[in-house]
């Protein structure tokens, strides 16, 4: 597992050494000093929350909002219970970083929730963890185990007044729980179908308590950004695009892996660290943010920074920084293809454009890949997904529909050919 | 209906969530669950959950069989469905196909003579095609009986995997 | 209040409304199918997405808080577009199947598909296929094809049933609505799915395939089963009863029906419908005609009057019977010198009666009882006895009421209890008891009983705590206290703790017209709207001091009764046994001597009087069967025949209107006994005690021969509950076949362990075939390895 160490997260990691996780080797990297700075001082929460609004962290699930901010709409003065949740459901397809902060450095995560809890005024805390990386859920309760041991955890933290717990939580298979309503009503031991919002968490959260959900790793930079501070954090980046950032890099190049850089790096360095295009093929397409992302020409690509608002400004979205490359053996028809049959698989089902419409697009690609397309079958495509996209509780059946849009946009004559002659344009190998 | 030791952890989940909010532990009471049955069940129709498996653990848990029954199917690594001895789940997502997953389920096809989504007749292995797993970068990926993840599973790897399954 | 505008036309509306509420208020129409006043929202059909100004996409109507000054567009170009572009993909996966639908011309989704669809479909990959489901014998799932998951069904057993039965399996577009593997849906009042349901997904199973729904005529009637006096439409076709829905009346049933209001339906089609006057001599049944039948009364009822005297006689009318029915009854026992009448037939003990200073009911009205802040249920097995008021406490407990419960058995009533006393039923009076000694402890005051036999518990001191911290608090006897041979002293009971807390109190009248039958005289010491009269014996007294004659009305002892086998003996010892009823039953053909086939409530006007004292009156929906005729006619006939006086009534409102003109209901309800000498001691430790309940199913005779229902599983065989110690000890095992023993009958039936069981509690129900042999509902009884 390559990781490439430049950033606030991984600084100092030694993801070779198999006690890179424990407690022990956090602390020596100075793990803990933030709570433990936070709370001989007695820090006032609104100065934490400051804080961490000075750093311009924005949130690294995807849809980057501010994390202070998000933190500031938590109801101060609420009676009762209020929870702090970590979004470690990770199963966008391209985006695999937050399972290495739970297997090399989950301590920064653990630290990064209990600041986050004193913060906010909750007195517990549950991090939701993808079925599929069971192993890494496993860890992850030997960690918070070490922590409890440690104090870190529990009633009267280091002998303060300050009490938290975290748990672990894990999903069984259901991309859906990644959408923030989704994953409380799976923390509830539900179905995970998203909630329609308004009420938003903060003030209708996991068993309707006021409740901030964050993604991993944005919890995991808080600890940085309280030690160094949060100007130091924002230095690391560029201004609105704070800090660094964790790029999930997969598909036709070299070293695939996680690679945590400034924002705002341009992408052909970040290309060039993952070892360059595969076999020195010409890259054809790249997704800059995981699979909702729309797809984005190899050239276009080329001219742009890794930040949120340039690939904003080229069509795209930085969304979790899950780079997916593609070099010119693939079929784009092909491709989206599978994305489709993605989405039409991991639809909740309650919505009914989404139910229906991810079949309906699905089936209607499929058939265009396997030579059965039929003319006016694009525009059937972009109807149905003007039908769907807004039309829903939550944004997968946007997220359905923006590959369809991109891909039959930028790659138009691929899908027209395949109508048209009932075989692909391009001699498709996935690798 | 489920081993001590199983309840136990059941048990333990339920000491995660407030008091009143036992039906949080419901996804894991249903993984112990299917976890017991993987472990000690002699056929592939013993190694999945079933009726009387869910309502014992809707009942254990204080929830109505039918929300149980709700949560076995929406996700999918529950196994409703008989399953081999050793389930093997091959991410052919996007990311991972542009890396050899779906070469790697075609090569798990070809040696162990099972489609996708089937159960080999001596009841061993259950070949099936899984989203994503979210470790994209270790392509081609694979889930073993839905815990163990399997990275990097080239031919040789793969050859050597099963090989140790024997 | 908010300032808003929808479509143009400016209202005000309340903070909190959604949009579809407010559209609601203005009279405009938003096309729906998830949202349901009365369930909590979902927001997932997507059919209600309308524009909002400044919003940037369409928002859901149903779940989208109105905010002032906002701007509504329900059927702007962008509006328009949204709900056709859902009504597309809500059609694409939908059998074309209309023709032979039951849902057919009644169905939302064929309704808004004429408004809002295509009239072809650019959908041409191949429909989704889902299996049928059994939901078990009233709900039909078998066209699941057709669910369009707006997860109504899902939502009404979760939220108003308080038990989820239904689940929507799997996701994506192979979410399936299912019961739980192998099961059926079994909650009381299940049938509310079939009108939930918008398409053809959840249909009637007795209704399916039988007609269309244009064919049927609509007509309002009253539910003659539980005292809530449920509103029905009633669905007619060539003169005969095809179906029934519940007609919105927010105040009593709200949009509701319980399954027995619903399905009972069958049971007026009967096969055991008496059609002809049949009278049996040499020992066998003969059909006759009217003249002959009724003078064959007239001449018994002369000939036992003249040898035996008129308290030889005596009238067991069911509560079940219309107002006038009632009425003119009470009227012909009085008139012919027969004292002896009673419509409380299930009740054992006969001191209320001659306490009673008004009809016996509620206390409170529906919604009002709905509104308290705490409540006290005793001896009630809610969701049987009646299903709607169940379910409307239990929302009630979900905005905050505090249930109390003192109970001869830990019902599972899918709601959140405040506190709770589970008791032997000779405890019960005890149990009460304590709770009052609490609230006088509490209130600090004085009681007029004598409560020194009473030892406060725990439970008991939350339940009167719960009562005395509200001035909105009440406290009711359900059909348990009611048959319960202590009844009087729990009414008394109920009564002080009323005085001493503040609360108010009284009855959840067991049957349809159990007020009306007070109300109307039936009751051995009251007449006519409370007129005085000369004392005659009450049911139970009747029954047991055997009678020479007997005068049933809709009456069927060996299931109607306190004690069936006590009933049916004396039935068999008597000269002569009058009935007038709608069926021939076995029973009656067993001990009855002369059947007069008379209409029931669908067949001719009439009136219920509910459990909050509310008049309900109804007219005949269909012509009766055969020769029956109104039970009010036959009477007056009867009163004409015997040369009594005042028997000139032409039609059912005359009747009424004459019982009427004698005074106000409303003034004549009254829970108070005279009076309140109430023994609280402790009781002895007897043997084993007999709790004997009416199956939901067998509660009257209409429902006990509506087949549908008797397939259900609380039509069962009955089992043998006892609890699990009294179960070690006798080694008795789950399943076990035990006989148990009541005087002079005993039955082998399946044994099971329940721990909502009080140690020396027999639960076995009454009224079930099964079980009719037995003898008291609360006596002590036997039980034996089989």
């Amino acid at each position: 597992m390559a990781v490439f160490v430049n950033g606030v997260i991984f600084e100092g990691v030694d993801t070779h050494a198999p006690d890179c996780w424990r407690i022990d080797a956090y602390m020596a990297r100075g793990g803990y000093q933030a709570l433990k700075k936070i709370l001989e001082a007695n820090m006032p929460q609104e100065d934490v929350i400051a804080e961490v609004k000075s750093s311009g962290l924005r949130g690294r699930g995807g849809a980057g909002f501010p994390t202070g901010l998000k933190w500031s709409f938590m109801p101060r003065s609420f009676p009762g219970d209020k929870y702090v949740v970590c979004n470690t459901d990770e199963g966008e397809p391209g985006t695999f970083k937050d399972r290495d902060i739970l297997l090399y450095n989950p301590h920064a995560l653990i630290e990064g929730m209990i600041i986050a809890g004193y913060a906010m005024g909750c007195k517990a805390g549950y991090n939701y963890i993808h079925g599929e990386i069971f192993e890494a859920y496993e860890l992850f309760e030997e960690a918070l185990d070490e922590a409890r041991k440690a104090g870190f955890l529990g009633e009267k933290i280091l002998g303060t007044d300050f009490s938290f717990d975290l748990f672990a939580h894990h999903g069984y298979g259901a991309y859906i729980c990644g959408e923030e309503t989704a994953l409380l009503e799976s923390l509830e031991g539900k179905k995970g179908q998203p909630r329609f919002k308004p009420p938003f968490p903060a003030s209708f959260g996991l068993y309707g308590k006021p409740t901030t959900i964050n993604n991993t790793e944005s919890f995991a930079s808080v600890p940085f950004i309280i030690r160094d501070g949060g100007q130091k954090f924002l230095e690391a980046g560029k201004p609105n695009n704070g800090g660094t950032k964790l790029f999930s890099i997969s598909g036709h190049v070299n070293r695939p892996g996680n690679y945590e850089i400034p924002l705002g790096t341009p992408f052909a360095t970040l290309l060039e660290m993952a070892g360059g295009m595969k076999d020195g093929k010409k890259l054809k397409a790249v997704i800059p943010g995981g699979s909702s992302a729309p797809v984005l020409p190899g050239d276009v690509m080329m001219g742009l920074t890794m930040d949120y608002d340039s690939i904003s400004k080229a069509g795209s979205m930085l969304g979790s920084g899950a780079v997916i490359v593609m070099n010119e053996d693939v079929c784009m028809v092909k491709a989206l293809e599978r994305l489709a049959y993605f989405y039409h698989e991991e639809s909740c089902g309650q919505c009914t454009p989404c139910r229906e419409g991810t079949g309906w697009l699905y089936k209607v690609i499929h058939r265009i890949a396997n030579g059965e397309g039929r003319p006016g079958d694009l525009e059937l495509l972009d109807s149905v997904g003007n039908n769907m996209a807004g039309r829903t509780i939550c944004a997968l059946a946007d997220a359905a529909v923006f590959p369809v849009r991109s891909f039959t946009k930028h790659f138009r004559n691929e899908f027209e050919y395949l109508i048209e002659h009932k075989k692909s344009l391009v001699d498709h190998k996935w690798c | 209906m489920l081993s001590a030791e199983s309840l136990a952890k059941i048990d333990r989940e339920l000491a995660k969530y407030p008091a009143d909010q036992f039906r949080s532990a419901a996804m894991s009471a249903l993984r112990i669950a299917l976890t017991e049955r993987r472990d000690t069940g002699a056929t592939p129709a013993e190694r999945c959950l079933n009726a009387d498996v869910i309502e014992f653990v809707a009942n254990y848990i204080g929830i109505p069989p039918v929300a149980a029954y709700e949560v076995a199917t929406f996700y999918n690594m529950y196994d409703m469905k008989p399953v081999g001895k050793y389930k093997i789940t091959v991410c052919t997502n996007l990311p991972c196909a542009l890396q050899g997953g779906v070469n790697a389920a075609q090569y798990i096809s070809g040696k162990l003579g099972i489609a996708l989504g089937e159960t080999s007749a001596d009841g061993k292995y259950t070949l099936l095609e899984g989203e994503c797993m979210g470790a994209c970068g270790d392509a081609p990926v694979l889930l073993l009986n839905n815990h163990k993840m399997c990275s990097f599973m080239t031919p040789e790897a793969i050859d050597k995997k099963l090989a140790e399954l024997e | 209040m908010l300032e808003i505008e929808i479509d143009g036309k400016k209202l005000t509306v309340n903070q909190g409304s959604t949009i579809i509420d407010a559209a609601h208020t203005a009279g405009t129409y938003i096309p729906h199918f998830c949202y349901h006043k009365k369930l909590s929202i979902a927001a997932n059909c997507r059919m209600c997405l309308v524009e909002v100004e400044k919003a940037p996409k369409p928002l859901p109507a149903c779940a989208t808080p109105v905010t002032d000054g906002m701007k509504v567009h329900t059927a702007s170009p962008l509006a328009k577009k949204a709900q056709q572009g859902v009504m597309e993909f809500l059609l694409i996966n939908h059998p074309l199947d209309c023709p032979i639908c039951d849902q057919g011309g009644e169905c939302q989704l064929q309704d808004l598909a004429v408004g809002y669809g295509n009239s072809g479909s650019r959908y041409q990959e191949e429909k989704r296929v889902v299996v049928g489901k059994d939901m078990g014998p009233l709900v039909s799932a078998e066209e699941m094809s057709r669910c369009i998951h707006c997860t109504r069904c899902v939502r009404f057993t979760d939220e108003i049933g308080g038990f989820q039965e239904i689940g929507m399996a799997n996701r994506s577009e192979f979410s399936e609505i299912m019961p739980y593997l192998g099961k059926t849906v079994n909650s009381e009042i299940s049938g509310n799915v079939i009108d939930l349901c918008p398409v053809g997904a959840l249909t009637s199973k007795p209704f399916r395939y039988s007609t269309r729904a244009w064919e049927l005529s609509r007509r309002k009637s009253v539910s003659p089963h539980d005292g809530l006096g449920a509103n029905l439409i009633v669905q007619v076709k060539q003169n005969e009863v095809m179906r029934v829905l519940p007609l919105e009346n927010e105040a009593i049933n709200e949009c509701w029906l319980a399954d027995r209001d619903r399905f009972s339906y069958e049971g007026l089609n009967s096969a055991e419908r008496l059609h002809k006057p049949m009278i049996k001599f040499d020992g066998k049944w003969h059909e006759t005609d009217w003249q002959t039948a009724l003078e064959y009364v007239v001449k018994g009822l002369n000939g036992v009057s003249a040898d035996h005297g008129k308290d030889a006689i005596g009238f067991l009318t069911s509560p079940h019977s219309t107002t006038e029915e009632l009425y003119l009854a009470q009227k012909l026992a009085r008139s012919f010198g027969v004292n002896n009448i009673d419509a409380a037939l299930r009740r054992s003990d006969s001191r209320v009666a001659a306490a009673q200073q008004g009809a016996l009911w509620l206390g409170a009205s529906i919604t009002e009882l709905a509104a308290a802040k705490s409540l006290l249920v005793v001896g009630s097995s809610q969701r049987q006895e009646q299903p709607l008021l169940a379910s409307r406490i239990r929302q009630s407990v979900k905005k905050g009421t505090q249930l109390n419960v003192i109970h001869v058995a830990d019902d599972e009533l899918f709601t959140t209890l405040h506190a709770k006393l589970i008791v032997s039923p000779a405890a019960l009076v005890n149990a009460l008891a304590q709770v009052l000694k609490a609230a006088v402890s509490i209130k600090g005051v004085e009681s007029t009983l004598d409560l020194s036999a009473a030892n406060v518990g725990e439970q008991a001191q939350a339940i009167a705590a719960s009562l005395c911290a509200t001035d909105n608090a009440a406290v009711i006897l359900g059909n348990v206290a009611q048959h319960h041979p202590a009844f009087s002293e729990l009414l008394a009971l109920a009564q002080e703790l009323s005085r001493v807390t503040g609360a108010r109190f009284g009855i959840t009248a067991e049957a349809a017209n159990s007020v009306g039958a007070d109300v109307a005289g039936a009751n051995p010491a009251r007449g006519p709207l409370g007129a005085s009269v000369t004392a005659g014996l009450s049911a139970a007294a009747m029954l047991a001091e055997p009678r020479k004659a007997y005068f049933l009305l809709n009456t069927e002892v060996e299931a109607d009764t306190y004690n069936g086998q006590q009933a049916v003996a004396a039935m068999k010892q008597a000269a002569t046994v009058i009935a007038l009823t709608a069926y021939k039953g076995a029973g009656l053909l067993d001990y009855a001597d002369v059947l007069l086939p008379v209409a029931p409530f669908s067949e001719t006007a009439g009136s219920f009087v509910n459990m909050e004292g509310k008049l309900q009156s109804f007219n005949g929906v269909v012509r009766p069967q055969g020769e029956a005729r109104p039970a009010w006619k036959v009477l007056r006939v009867l009163g004409n025949m015997l040369s009594l006086d005042g028997f000139e009534q032409n039609s059912a409102e005359d009747v009424r209107a004459e019982l009427l003109a004698k005074g106000d209901i409303a003034a004549k309800l009254n829970n108070a006994l005279a009076t309140t000498a109430a023994n609280v001691a402790a009781p002895a430790a007897a043997g084993l005690v007999r709790v004997g309940e009416v199956p939901l199913y067998h509660a009257d005779p209409i429902c006990r021969r509506a087949p549908s229902l008797q397939q259900t599983e609380a039509a069962a065989t009955p089992v043998v509950r006892v609890s699990p110690a009294d179960a070690a000890r006798l080694g008795l095992n789950d399943g076990d076949t035990v006989v148990v023993e009541q005087g002079s009958a005993s039955v082998s039936l399946q044994v099971r362990a329940d721990k909502a069981l009080a140690e020396g509690v027999v639960r076995v129900a009454a009224a079930h075939p099964a079980t009719q042999a037995l003898a008291g509902m609360f006596e002590p009884i036997q039980i034996k390895r089989g």
